[in-house]
């Protein structure tokens, strides 16, 4: 079972390293992890997504709130969430196959923010399951170079 | 007035009522031991190897319940602390390691006993610093004591730079403190609770199964009233000893691989486990698929994350055991109508049962001397004087616990969770300081004693009177009996006959010592050495190959034990 925990930390040094460690130290696995400043002074936010059994998935959780530079943890799971990771990939181009790669771009709302004689440089938003279509599209013709983010994810407002 | 890194250390473990600090000096604390050596509020304890510090810091702190303090050089004497740390962070044993470190200014540079130690320590420490600006020292060291003594308490280490004990700024030590991310829960839901106490009210063989973190929250009267008042069996773990009077009818000793069988049996068959700052720890639960197989379980923690990590929990109550406990028996007034020695009657009958079958034995005809015999003496002898025992790890650890009766909370030390050899002979010492003018015994096998024997110097150097037992069969004890019974008496790596003269070492420190090889001369020499002045050790030369029974077979269900 897969699932995503964001996790607010206090910005300081050594706090990745305890995160990672609590999921080494216990042999879970951390597929994705991104890291970013959040808007409150000091704070960070952690978007990690793992995977495990019912039991797994519940200690990393409680292992996540004890750690003492952990302010918030939350669970995306059963709420609506909204979430996102952004993928730049660097194709190899000529002249057969830059049109393709354009419409490909074009179709998936893709933004090129690079352009080489012999190269596109992609910018791509989405949910996982969009950025691998597109990649799946994309590798026959020529991947030269991926980067990914990884997942950020939000809990949906309440809309009623 | 500006004080200086050094001064700050100082005044602020003043004002944490810090008596001791145990550890060695070096390069990368010489000016913290300067101003230590201009005052005379704290007293630094020089041992002989920066393990022992740590473990002493630790014995100190299990008896007082204050944090115990360590100061350790950078590099070398912060790694040979490891061991203290991670020993006490197994056990949630309050300390404080202060450890030198290089000039912030070279530090990454692999300067001159250079350890990134703040790395090393991250996952056997609760939490770590290194300080990087004078300013924060004060409320570091502020933060490290509150993070060390409240919740699951632990080790907290702090690594001080060399240069941030130099440098100067204004000191004023912070009187609150307020960490955003960590808010341990004391108080347990009352709703929780009403339903744990309806369970325990309505539970036909409930068992208490109570662990450290009961001698952690003082919560031994608590839970000695819970089970008075319901007249429940209580056994305990290893790290609970002393939480519930082994004298008492309705304890049942210790469970697990080397527990009692009237314990084991009992766990198989209760209805309702109530565990108490307890983690079903393997030693306990044996194969856990087959742990408590017809019983609800209850579980009491002030750690979440020990709750249901192992072996599937019912009644989750997090909470500190002592305020939980309180609120429970309050609760539990509204079924004071009950006859509970009526209602219990059935289950206890079967509690005597079990108490009368297996019990724990030895051969008493044996001439030579055996260890549990030496134990059990001991214990008649000391019974009425508040003594303190430590243990090493291994055979005798073991039978220590199944043949002391322990009746106090904090006055077994032994290292459970990470079975440190050579922890019992430094954490006595580090005892003997909390515990003034009373009497400090460590049982040590002669495996472990060799692995801290070196702090004789430093018992003859604060001149305690910590008598020490070796229970000596020249073999490392608990791994030949592993051979014997699983390993076709192939005794790898096991015998240590090699070993010095323990008279002649002791003596050549100028401790007293005696040597004695048969059953007759036991009692006599516990007498002589209870009744000395000054530090003792007595080698007692034990059976070779005797086995601490009854044994549960490592992954086993834990009521399959070999019983001899």
């Amino acid at each position: 079972m897969k699932r995503i925990f964001s996790v607010t930390v206090e910005n300081e040094s050594g706090v990745l390293s305890r995160v990672a460690n609590l999921f080494s130290a216990r042999g879970y696995n951390i597929e994705s992890l991104n890291v970013a400043p959040i808007n409150e002074a000091n704070l960070s936010r952690m978007t990690i997504v793992t995977e495990g059994d019912e039991a797994i998935l519940e200690q990393i959780g409680k292992q996540l709130n004890k750690l003492i530079d952990t302010i918030k943890v939350t669970e995306y799971g059963d709420v609506p969430y909204v979430e996102r990771e952004m993928a730049l990939i660097k194709m190899h181009t000529d002249l057969g196959t830059r049109a393709e790669v354009l419409r490909i771009v074009d179709i998936f709302r893709g933004k090129i923010v690079d352009v080489s004689q012999d190269s596109y440089t992609i910018e791509m938003t989405g949910d996982s399951n969009k950025i691998d279509a597109i990649l799946n599209l994309l590798e026959p013709l020529g991947i030269k170079e991926l980067a990914r983010t990884g997942k950020v994810a939000m809990i949906r407002e309440n809309k009623k | 007035m500006k004080l200086t890194g050094s001064q700050i250390f100082i005044e602020s473990l003043k004002k944490e009522d810090v008596e001791y600090i145990f550890g060695i000096p070096g390069g990368a604390i010489i000016d913290l031991h300067d101003e230590l050596y201009k005052q005379n509020d704290i007293q630094f304890i020089l041992t002989r190897h920066e393990q022992a510090a740590v473990h002493m810091a630790d014995g100190y702190a299990r008896v007082t319940g204050k944090p115990g303090i360590a100061l350790l050089t950078s590099g070398p004497g912060a790694t040979n602390g490891i061991t203290g740390i991670a020993t006490a962070y197994m056990d949630s044993i309050p300390i404080i390691v202060f450890t030198g470190q290089v000039p912030t200014p070279l530090i990454g540079n692999d300067a001159f006993q250079e350890a990134d130690i703040v790395g090393m320590t991250r996952s056997c420490t609760k939490y770590n610093f290194l300080v990087k600006d004078v300013k924060d020292l004060a409320y570091t060291i502020k933060k490290a004591f509150y993070i060390a003594t409240t919740g699951r308490p632990g080790p907290v280490l702090i690594d001080f730079p060399k240069d941030i004990q130099v440098a100067k700024t204004d000191f004023s030590y912070p009187e609150t403190i307020h960490l955003r991310g960590y808010n341990p829960t004391y108080h347990g839901n009352l709703k929780q609770i009403k339903k744990v106490a309806k369970a325990i009210a309505s539970a036909k063989k409930p068992l208490l199964y109570v662990g450290g973190g009961t001698i952690l929250s003082g919560a031994h009267k608590e839970v000695q009233k819970l089970a008075k008042k319901l007249k429940i069996p209580v056994f305990t773990t290893l790290m609970g000893i002393g939480a519930y009077p082994e004298d008492d009818d309705l304890s049942l000793g210790m469970a697990g691989m080397h527990g009692t069988y009237r314990a084991n049996m009992a766990i198989q068959y209760c209805d309702l486990l109530i565990s108490i700052g307890a983690r079903f720890d393997d030693r306990i639960t044996g194969k856990v698929s087959e742990f408590a197989p017809n019983a609800k379980v209850a579980h009491i923690d002030i750690d979440p994350t020990s709750i249901s990590k192992n072996i599937h929990v019912d009644y989750p109550l997090v909470g500190d055991a002592k305020l939980v406990l309180k609120e429970m028996l309050s609760v539990l007034d509204e079924y004071n109508k009950i006859d509970w020695g009526e209602v219990r009657k059935p289950w206890l009958k079967q509690i005597d049962k079990w108490k009368n079958e297996h019990k724990l034995a030895y051969n008493t005809d044996e001439e030579k001397i055996l260890p549990q015999y030496v134990i059990e003496k001991l214990y008649e002898i000391t019974k009425d004087d508040d003594a303190v025992i430590t243990t090493e790890v291994g055979q005798h650890q073991m039978w220590v616990a199944q043949f002391y009766t322990f009746k106090k909370p904090n006055r077994f030390l032994t290292s459970g969770g990470l079975g440190t050899m050579g922890y019992g002979f430094p954490a006595g010492i580090g005892a003997q300081f909390a515990h003034k003018n009373k009497p400090v015994y460590v049982f040590a096998g002669d495996g472990s004693f060799q692995m801290n024997e070196q702090e004789l110097a430093t018992l003859v150097a604060y001149d305690k009177p910590v008598k020490v037992i070796i229970l000596n069969n020249g073999f490392l004890g608990m791994v030949r009996q592993w051979q014997d019974l699983f390993y076709g008496k192939r005794y790898a790596a096991t015998n240590i006959e090699v070993q010095p003269s323990f008279v002649k070492l002791a003596e050549s420190y100028g401790i007293k010592a005696k040597r004695i090889t048969k059953k007759s001369e036991v009692e006599d020499a516990l007498f002589e050495m209870k009744n000395y002045k000054g530090p003792y050790i007595l080698d007692a030369v034990i059976v070779r190959e005797e086995n601490v029974y009854p044994m549960v077979p490592a992954g086993a269900p834990i009521s399959n034990m070999l019983l001899t």
